[in-house]
């Protein structure tokens, strides 16, 4: 049911680099010279106080923030160059969960889909949504959902992602309930056992087991 | 040795513009004095009493250079502000920002000096003529700039947003001066012009030009002095203005 | 593109308060400047075509930053930036969407207030016509105006004052069409001018919108 990456041969091998990131917010610089790497199947999660540029760090991973110094790089390419590309590999969730108050979760969740390229009928997106514990609920304006509904919503577009090798995800695990932070973490084994990247930040230990690795960057 | 090649660059880092711009402040604030004193006396004193406006025109010897200015500096500005963006270098966007304030106050002069030249010519102190109002519109998009910029407060935001801005505004202004001509036209306004009804004599233009080499000398000199001012506040953080200014403070 | 012009056009039909506030407010303006200048017909008549039109830029401003004032605040315009779809046609579609709920709607409104100045039949279509042809150009400038100031304090405010302006050509070319018109002069000429305006705008104000909520977003 659920499209997966699958072994293209003729597709560059999955690998995010970055090399020499300097960040800086006014004055103040958040982070400099920091350099990763992330290959198939692993996982990475950004630590860091409030503040510390987390997030920054990640919206400069997908584009939308761009470094003082230093470039990031996706499949041995930077990103910049190959803006289209990338985001058709990508999916990347940020703090807010990015819906619109006036349309209902299915609505939501088929315009996410369509705006990065992908269709989803309303049968598939309507079990991805099953699956996030919003059954009965998809045809309810996103207004009356509560905070931890409205993530789920936009992390069901994480089931529907196919072929999109890396995910980056800001605080994912906030406002879930223990049944909905396991779903999520049986998503992102899948994931990761697919060959897929995931950069996320969050305050806890990410609840994937150790067959997948992990590596901590701090900031 | 190795052969000394020009590197255009080595001035662009703020740090060793600082310098260099200091150094050369004094003489164009000089060369600009010297040649406002020579085409004052031309202007004022040489040249001839108008036929049709008596003395009351020499006020042109302001007006038309700082008119001249404010299109010279917008323009200088949006191409700063355009390498700013384009090459994501600091100093040029702070040149752009430095130049901003001289540019909207050479095209508020004009309308000054623009209105002072009105009211002994045809009694009102504004005219809704072709070059005034591309003047005034000119003015605008100089407040707009410097509206965008103090409204964002990341200062890389206000940087690249105003230059787009700049930008836009240079496309557009082509745009604005044929439409307002094509206006005046249409409805028959009054025209301030130069040389219409009397024949501008060569010393009246040396002296315009000469007045605009002296203006281009003072923009010169206080938009270096800004950015300079600008420098200072932007790299604050830097270890080579904090030297810079416990160096200069009183022990 | 489709999609996300229908997305929009579905969502300002369902806050209706919001996209009507603006057609409200240029019907507000236009019958204050009678109150203002008085009743005399004729003045009025002369004055007319560009009250109507400075009334249309007014309200085009005013309606301007709910563009992307709402899928800033809820997170959506980040996504936008990351689609596959060319940014400055997604630009394209969400102004088409935005002045199909308001401009057309000011366009559609102003044969009414023509009547309230006297204009005549001819003079009326003309300027039906020139606001057809003017409230999308307004609108495409208007987004890089938008685009420029998201999330800005006071953005509504500065938004108007960088964008008139740099629109005061289509005022010119616009009021001056009616204006010729009612002369019994030839129109021709303000047309040509204010649809190679539009061309241009709709060329490379997406392009620059785009470029500025980059910027805006970075």
């Amino acid at each position: 049911m659920r499209r997966s990456i699958g072994r293209s041969g003729s597709r560059v091998r999955a690998v995010l680099v970055v090399k020499d990131l300097e960040a800086r917010r006014g004055r103040r610089v958040l982070f400099t010279a920091l350099s990763l790497a992330a290959a198939q199947g692993q996982l990475l999660r950004v630590q860091g106080a409030n503040g510390a540029g987390k997030t920054t760090l990640l919206r400069m991973l997908v584009g939308l923030s761009t470094p003082t110094a230093g470039t990031v790089l996706w499949c041995g390419q930077p990103i910049a160059g190959q803006r289209e590309v990338f985001h058709r590999d990508l999916v990347y969730l940020g703090h807010a969960a990015a819906l619109k108050d006036d349309l209902t979760a299915m609505e939501n969740l088929q315009a996410m889909g369509l705006q990065g390229g992908d269709r989803f009928s309303p049968p598939e997106a309507g079990t991805a949504l099953a699956a996030a514990g919003l059954r009965g609920r998809e045809h309810l304006p996103a207004r009356v959902l509560s905070q931890g509904q409205r993530r789920r919503v936009a992390l069901a577009r994480l089931a529907l992602s196919g072929p999109r090798r890396l995910w980056v995800l800001d605080e994912p695990f906030n406002a879930l309930d223990t049944a909905a932070t396991e779903w999520l973490a049986g998503l992102l084994r899948e994931h990761l056992a697919d060959g897929g990247i995931v950069v996320l930040t969050s305050h806890q230990p990410v609840p994937v087991d150790g067959a997948h690795e992990q590596v901590s960057v701090p900031l | 040795m190795s052969g000394h090649r020009i590197n255009w660059f080595y001035f662009a880092a703020p740090q060793r513009f600082y310098p260099l711009a200091g150094m050369a402040v004094p003489w164009f604030a000089a060369l600009g004095v010297i040649l406002a004193a020579i085409g004052l006396v031309m202007g004022l004193g040489l040249a001839p009493t108008d036929f049709q406006q008596g003395d009351s025109y020499r006020i042109i010897f302001i007006h038309v250079p700082v008119s001249w200015m404010s299109m010279v500096l917008y323009v200088a500005m949006a191409f700063w502000a355009g390498v700013g963006l384009v090459f994501n270098t600091r100093l040029a966007s702070m040149l752009a920002q430095a130049i901003a304030p001289t540019g909207a106050l050479m095209a508020f002069l004009s309308l000054w000096t623009g209105a002072l030249w009105g009211r002994p010519t045809w009694g009102t102190w504004w005219v809704w003529d072709a070059r005034l109002t591309s003047e005034l519109i000119l003015l605008f998009l100089y407040i707009g700039y410097l509206s965008l910029r103090g409204a964002i407060e990341d200062e890389r935001r206000a940087d690249r947003a105003s230059a787009l801005l700049a930008l836009v505004g240079v496309v557009n202004v082509p745009i604005i001066y044929f439409s307002v001509k094509w206006w005046n036209t249409l409805h028959q306004g009054a025209s301030v012009s130069v040389t219409k009804g009397s024949s501008m004599a060569t010393i009246m233009l040396n002296a315009m030009l000469i007045m605009a080499l002296a203006f281009w000398m003072y923009a010169f000199a206080v938009v270096l002095t800004r950015v300079r001012r600008i420098i200072l506040e932007r790299e604050s953080g830097a270890a080579w203005t904090r030297a810079y200014l416990s160096d200069r403070s009183p022990s | 593109m489709r999609a996300m012009f229908v997305r929009d056009v579905r969502l300002a039909l369902r806050r209706k308060a919001d996209t009507l506030g603006a057609a409200f407010f240029f019907v507000i303006v236009v019958s204050l400047f009678p109150l203002g200048v008085g009743p005399e017909t004729e003045l009025l008549r002369r004055m007319g075509a560009g009250i109507v039109w400075v009334a249309a830029l007014l309200a085009s401003m005013l309606a301007m930053p709910r563009l992307f004032a709402d899928d800033a605040a809820d997170g959506t315009l980040e996504q936008m930036l990351l689609s596959t779809t060319p940014l400055p046609l997604l630009v394209l579609a969400k102004v088409a969407a935005h002045w199909l709920v308001s401009g057309l709607l000011l366009v559609a409104v102003s044969p009414v207030l023509a009547l309230q100045f006297g204009l005549q039949g001819p003079a009326i279509g003309v300027l039906l016509m020139s606001l057809l042809l003017g409230t999308p150009v307004l609108s495409l400038v208007g987004a890089i105006g938008a685009a420029l100031t998201v999330g800005v304090r006071g953005a509504a405010v500065l938004l108007s004052l960088l964008v008139l302006p740099l629109v005061t050509p289509v005022l010119i070319f616009g009021a001056g069409a009616v204006d010729s018109a009612a002369s019994g002069l030839g129109f021709q000429a303000q047309f040509s001018l204010l649809g190679a305006m539009l061309a241009l705008g709709l060329f490379a104000a997406p392009w620059a919108a785009a470029a500025a909520l980059r910027i805006s977003l970075d």
